[in-house]
């Protein structure tokens, strides 16, 4: 259906009001299946959520039955490879102008095919005034929820589940969102909730808050005001017009007072004294630029300096700001944090959220949700259905308005299991996973978008062929191209649109792209070919390498580790290689590696280390397939095993390029353990364990893995942390410090990124660390 | 001689307030504080007059026994206040001003000791020690013996010690006792039945200096000093000005005690200006002087006359300097004190265009010292503070006299074009804490935008006649009724201006509702902050001046209400007389100390 929803304006815009300018199953997608709805009516905007389950394609890889096979056979895939449906839950969230909700409603009523659904959960002001409407279009029952238990319940929500999702606004810096990672323990924070009104709540609990209290000056008397005193009406025109005005010309300064740029009361000569002091001389015209910025001051100012007395009495320091009056408005941000800064002198930090908008239509929809216990599960923001921060707001995105209309959406995938950190985690709260903060680095960022542009073409490519028999298979390759194209344009201009930008934030969007479209898994072929490739090595290598005395065979399982890193499909330097030559292999990829001493070499010190007692337990997070698996890591595991130390071998839950999967590890080892009596029984007592990370990601966030992975570490003790590849031990997580002792390795298979690092291409970065006692 | 200690309270608390802040030399007698003598003179016959030993004096008897009774009646509606805090306040309280400038007096010669005044203060040194005595009694003010046996032992001893000391060290009598400023809380009468002050004009016999190696000029102010009546006084006219960014409030001193002798030596142009203000009520266009809040029979630093208080548009400023060029003004040698944004800023053009010396005041400091200086002297016999009881009922809300004896900790909160807020823990020790530009200015500025007015006057009778519920967004506007989730009344005002985000509404709203709306909202965001700011100082006591309170009713009683509603009766909004002059008594204030200080 995606393919539908891309498919442009069907008969259904006909039934939608002319102005909607796109058509509106780009907005309501998966409507076929919408279960639940909520609705958020504010005083312009209305939000509506929906649930749905998305049906997609995924690979799957079965195993063949191998008894009484010749393993040693050629040409035979080790497994199966098969595209099945699978269905997933989606929240669908959609954001629209009020004048919009009758035509609206109207599709979602056509398109409406689910009987189940019988109540429709309502909040906001606006939900009293259209009640009726909702009944008559949608038959469905209307249930009232209270406005600020949805607000705190979508800002919880959205607080543990969205990575990045509050940032601070900074003026003078470029971008002006500065993203913080999420703290693991949200609670308490201040919500300030600038709607017509404010009201201030304190939220201790993920249920307990309290109202502590509020202010009739807010969006409405902005608003209001403006609208008396310009003559403007619309709040988007009257904040336009702030931004083009002198507040100096209509407020009493001190230095009005003071006269020149006396310094009194510790207070400067340009604060303002008295707002609209001056505006009380007769015979004086202001104009309506000046009177909204004056306005705009006045009220921003007045809302932080309450906040931050709030946040005193209650000893807080978050302060988290949210409703009409802040949303997507960076002139009202930039006055808030500048209040509030002045205020608390630093000690409160303001903070809004990129889904701000959304807060009460999740609240809603979660309370109506109750029964299906949607906080047990973990939830992922889906980079290819959900619209970035400021894609409406024409202040900073005047082209990328026209484009979207006044439409915003979100989309949040369910994840199968819950996430959690992994508990070996120094600092959690402090712990970043990305090495480079692209929105941060200018340069970086420059260089690695047009990287993955430059890569486009091959991934396209690369999809069209993973579905050989798929008729449509190019049509959706191009859509994908579109999309994603679309995606890097996009954080061109905004770097900051979904969350911070990093490495790992390109790479997850091109996958949620590529899932999108229905290409669930385009390597699944090649991985498919390369796991078989090497399974048949595996046996020669184990040979070699037992040949090899104590000392030089160590140097050789890290040399084989970085070998097999080498065949990494998401590079372009080795992608290029792959493609042209066929038979390159091991050796030859051992040929590339830098001698020592590398980049980053501190093997001598893991050398030593080796020496002394084996480790509880390894965790090892594993790169690609193939090579990289096969011949790389399962000789390293066996050599820990072999020295007493129990590993968990943790891969990839979905698909992501060519990294091995979890489905794809367990073949390989029961593959392997057939060649290998060392693995045969460490798999059969359960010394080495195979499991996921929760991730389909190249890359690694260790804050989000599998609750059971973090449950396997603990109980077993894992003292050794092994982290493979540039995805995961480069792009993030070079920098994470650990509990336990760690090993980062990595080939550098990008020239721009070793020139960067101080080495060439294929420069190796061996990095043991034992944390500080 | 017995009645005047009663009724001439005012004049002695201000000398003693002239005298603040001066030197370390006077520390010997810094133990002996006002607040002790004032509790030592007047807390035993004011509170438990059947605790007062033979040895309290007769003088203070009766005009005491009637602020006893006077406060036995507010006390009834006021908090207790409990014996504890006149602990904090003494702890808290500076040196004793009067002590100070009685120390000086030596300087000038022996013979000073003959003058009337001194012979009052020596009857006054009489009572001082045996005032002192009554102290004891003090533990059963409030029927709470338990505290007498912390506090009596004290401040007896104190005082005692400095009399003493006062008399060892210069053969002078210690200062005069204040006299409880509840007597000039007392029935009218009491205040009124004071004429025997006349008389004890001490400034009657100037002394004259040798002022022997000084330049023309300083022996012109000298003698100019001496007009005024003696020494260590300033020159006349006695000014106290505070240039705000509104406003300019003027306080103007007017002698009443001129003797015939120097009315003749009254120069001509000190003549005028004291005839011309005097005379009027309104000067030019714009000034006015509020009448109604003159304090008579005033007096200060020795000199008895009557304090004015004149107001005019800060810009009419350049007109004023213009007049004090064309008046000669600068001929008169004396010291503009000056406080005030203004004073900073015209302080140029004072000099170059008038030929005068601002002597410029910290804002606050002048505006503590003048509020505490207005409510010690009372309103003419009446109080100067006062609160609102029953603030939540509209029926029953009235105007009742408070009693500031324990000022602090106060939150003052200063609502002149902007608002300051300021906790303060004693006389000198107080820290500004926050503000708002949402003040006065804003109010007068957004209803001249809104509804065409061009006076606060204006504003405010538009204001009176208007109802701010059709302007703003209640809480039943959104909810239908109660938003019982966070406990809110329907009433309550969600969205101020809310209803104005609709065109039909705005169209058809009137100008009186919006200068009521715009009145509405920026005194509840004032309440709002200072009580929040109440709150994270830990203070009770809301103390709210300030002319944007001038003839505006509706925001005091906003705050009286908004204070007890949020605060479910824990904080009180008070509120004094002279709402917006404090800070021009406090520059006056400042020009006697200065005068002391040469």
């Amino acid at each position: 259906m995606a393919e539908c929803g891309a498919s442009g304006s069907g008969s259904s815009g006909d039934s939608l009001d002319k102005s909607i300018t796109l058509p509106p199953d780009e907005i309501f997608r998966n409507l076929e299946n919408a279960k639940r709805f909520a609705i958020d009516i504010g005083g312009s905007l209305t939000k509506l959520a929906y649930y749905s389950t998305v049906q997609h394609k995924v690979a799957r890889v079965r195993s063949f039955d191998y008894s009484g096979k010749d393993a040693e056979q050629d040409h035979e895939p080790p497994y199966e490879v098969s595209v099945q449906e699978e269905v997933t839950a989606r929240l669908h969230f959609v954001k629209f102008e009020n004048t919009y909700i009758e035509a609206c409603l109207d599709f979602i009523k056509d398109h409406l095919v689910s009987t189940e659904t019988k109540v429709i959960q309502a909040t906001g002001g606006g939900a009293y005034r259209f009640k009726d409407l909702i009944e008559e279009k949608l038959q469905l029952r209307v249930d009232k929820e209270d406005v600020m238990t949805c607000l705190i319940k979508g800002c919880n929500f959205v607080l543990k589940n969205i990575p990045h999702e509050a940032f601070v606004y900074q003026k003078d810096s470029d971008p002006e969102f500065r993203f913080q990672t999420n703290h693991p323990n949200i609670f308490p924070y201040l919500l300030v909730n600038i709607g017509s009104g404010v009201s201030i709540v304190k939220v201790e609990t993920e249920d307990r808050f309290e109202w502590v209290g509020g202010s009739s000056i807010g969006g409405g008397t902005f608003w209001g005001l403006g609208a008396l005193l310009t003559k403007t009406k619309k709040f988007d025109e009257l904040l336009h017009l702030a931004s083009k005005g002198q507040h100096r010309n209509v407020d009493m300064l001190v230095q009005d007072i003071y006269g020149g740029a006396h310094q009194t009361l510790g207070l400067g000569g340009s604060l303002i004294a008295s707002s609209f002091g001056k505006s009380a001389m007769a015979d004086r015209e202001f104009s309506k630029e000046d009177m909204a910025k004056s306005l705009l001051h006045m009220i921003s100012n007045d809302i932080g300096q309450l906040a931050c007395l709030y946040a005193r009495l209650h000893g807080l320091d978050r302060v988290y700001f949210g409703g009409f009056f802040i949303r997507g408005h960076p002139v009202t941000m930039r006055t808030i944090t500048y209040s509030i800064n002045f205020f608390s002198k630093g000690e409160v930090q303001a903070l809004f959220l990129r889904h701000e908008g959304y807060l009460g239509a999740i609240g809603a929809f979660l309370k109506g949700a109750e029964q299906d216990n949607p906080n047990q599960y973990s939830w992922g923001e889906n980079y290819a259905g959900s619209s970035g921060l400021m894609s409406s707001s024409p202040e900073l995105c005047p082209t990328q308005r026209a484009r979207s209309g006044t439409f915003d959406l979100l989309e949040m995938d369910r994840l199968e299991r819950p996430l959690v950190n992994l508990p070996l985690l120094l600092d959690p709260s402090s712990y970043v996973p990305d090495t480079v903060d692209l929105t941060d680095d200018a340069p970086a960022r420059k260089y690695w978008l047009t990287c993955f542009e430059e890569a486009l073409d091959g991934v396209v490519k690369r999809a069209v062929a993973s579905q050989p028999g798929s008729a449509d298979a190019a049509e959706r390759a191009e859509k994908f191209r579109q999309k994603y194209w679309g995606k890097l344009q996009t954080l061109r201009h905004q770097p900051f649109a979904y969350g911070t930008l990093t490495v790992r934030s390109l790479l997850d969007t091109r996958e949620h792209c590529l899932n999108e479209f229905n290409f669930p898994d385009p390597y699944s072929k090649v991985k498919q070919k390369e796991n078989g490739v090497a399974l048949k090595c595996f046996p020669r290598v184990i040979r070699c390498l037992d040949a090899l005395g104590w000392e030089e065979r160590q140097l050789a399982l890290v040399k084989g580790l970085l070998a097999g890193n080498v065949f990494d499909w998401g590079a372009k330097a080795v992608s290029d290689v792959l493609e042209s030559d066929p038979q390159f292999g091991f050796e030859e990829a051992k040929m590339k590696l830098q001698e020592r001493p590398w980049l980053v070499d501190s093997y001598s010190k893991w050398l030593q280390r080796l020496k002394g007692p084996p480790h509880k337990c390894a965790l090892i997070f594993a790169d690609n397939s193939g090579v990289d698996v096969i011949l790389g890591v399962f000789p390293f595991v066996r050599e820990l095993l072999s020295r007493g130390t129990e590993v968990i071998l943790a891969c990839n839950s979905g698909p992501a390029l060519n990294d091995v999967t979890y489905c794809e590890s367990l073949i390989v080892a029961e593959r392997i353990a057939a060649m290998d009596p060392v693995i045969h029984s460490a798999l059969r007592e359960e010394r080495l364990l195979l499991t996921q990370t929760g991730s389909s990601s190249p890359c690694l966030d260790l804050s989000r893995l599998d609750k059971g992975l973090a449950v396997l570490v603990r109980e077993r003790g894992a003292d050794l942390v092994v982290i493979e590849g540039m995805g995961r031990a480069v792009h993030t997580n070079y920098h994470a410090a650990l509990r336990c002792e760690s090993l980062k390795l990595a080939v550098i298979k990008n020239s721009w990124l070793a020139e960067r690092l101080g080495g060439r291409l294929f420069s190796v970065i061996f990095k043991y660390e034992v944390p500080a006692k | 001689m017995l009645k005047l200690v009663g009724g001439g309270g005012g004049q002695h608390w201000a000398c003693s307030v002239a005298g603040t802040g001066l030197g370390g030399k006077e520390a010997a007698f810094e133990v002996a504080r006002p607040g002790d003598q004032r509790e030592a003179g007047c807390g035993g016959p004011g509170w438990g007059s059947s605790g007062i030993p033979d040895s309290a004096p007769g003088a203070g008897m009766l005009p005491a026994g009637a602020a006893g009774r006077a406060r036995g009646g507010q006390s009834t509606e006021e908090r207790g206040e409990p014996v504890g805090e006149g602990e904090e306040r003494r702890a808290r309280h500076p040196p004793a001003p009067a002590l100070r400038l009685l120390n000086r007096k030596p300087q000038g010669g022996s013979e000073e000791i003959k003058t009337p005044e001194n012979d009052l203060q020596r009857g006054r040194l009489n009572r001082g020690p045996r005032a002192a005595a009554p102290a004891p009694g003090m533990g059963d003010r409030g029927g709470r013996p338990e505290h007498s046996a912390t506090h009596a032992p004290g401040a007896p001893a104190d005082t005692g010690a400095a009399a003493v000391n006062g008399l060892l060290h210069n053969g002078f009598h210690p200062p005069p006792v204040q006299p409880p400023r509840l007597c000039n809380r007392g029935p009218a009468g009491s205040g009124e039945a004071a004429p025997p002050r006349l008389p004890l004009l001490p400034e009657l016999q100037p002394q004259p200096p040798p002022p022997q190696h000084d330049s023309p000029a300083k022996k012109c102010r000298l003698r100019r000093r001496m007009d005024s009546g003696r020494k260590n006084r300033p020159p006349f006219p006695w000014f106290g000005m505070d240039i705000g960014g509104t406003l300019v409030k003027l306080v103007y001193f007017e002698p009443k005690d001129i003797t015939a002798e120097e009315e003749q030596e009254e120069v001509e142009n000190l003549k005028s200006i004291r005839k011309y203000l005097t005379s009027n009520t309104a000067y030019g266009k714009t000034g006015i002087r509020d009448v109604h809040l003159e304090l008579k029979n005033l007096t200060m630093c020795g000199r008895k006359g009557n304090l004015h208080f004149i107001r005019f548009p800060s810009c009419a400023m350049h007109r004023f300097i213009q007049m004090g060029s064309e008046k000669n003004f600068s001929s008169l040698h004396t010291t503009l004190c000056a406080t005030g944004g203004g004073a900073f800023k015209f302080e140029k053009d004072f000099r170059m265009i008038a030929d005068l010396q601002l002597h410029k005041l910290d804002e606050l400091d002048c505006l503590i010292q003048g509020l505490l200086y207005v409510d010690s002297v009372g309103f003419n016999g009446k109080p100067e503070c006062y609160y609102f009881e029953n603030p939540t009922n509209p029926e029953l809300c009235q105007k009742k006299p408070y009693c500031l004896d324990n000022p602090y900790p106060m939150l003052l909160v200063n609502m002149g074009s902007g608002v300051s807020i300021l906790a303060v823990y004693s006389k000198d020790n107080y820290k500004r804490v926050t503000g708002t530009s949402l003040g006065g200015g804003t109010f007068l500025g957004l209803c001249c935008l809104l509804t065409g007015c061009e006076t606060f006057e204006e504003a405010l009778e538009m204001a009176a006649k208007g109802d701010s519920t059709n302007v703003d967004k209640l809480v039943k506007d959104i909810y239908g009724g109660d938003y019982e989730r966070f406990g809110l009344q329907g009433s309550a005002v969600a969205s101020s201006f809310g209803n104005m985000m609709s065109k039909e509404k705005r169209d058809s709203i009137s100008k009186e509702d919006l200068a009521r709306a715009t009145l509405v909202t920026i005194t509840n965001n004032i309440g709002s902050i200072a009580r929040m700011c109440a709150l994270n100082e830990n203070i009770d006591r809301v103390v709210f001046v300030g002319n944007f309170l001038r003839i505006n009713m509706v925001s005091m009683k906003l705050l009286a209400y908004a204070m007890d509603f949020w605060s479910k009766g824990q904080l009180k909004a008070l509120f004094l007389e002279h709402e917006g002059y404090f800070g021009a008594v406090g520059a006056l204030l400042e020009l006697f100390k200065m005068t002391d200080d040469q």
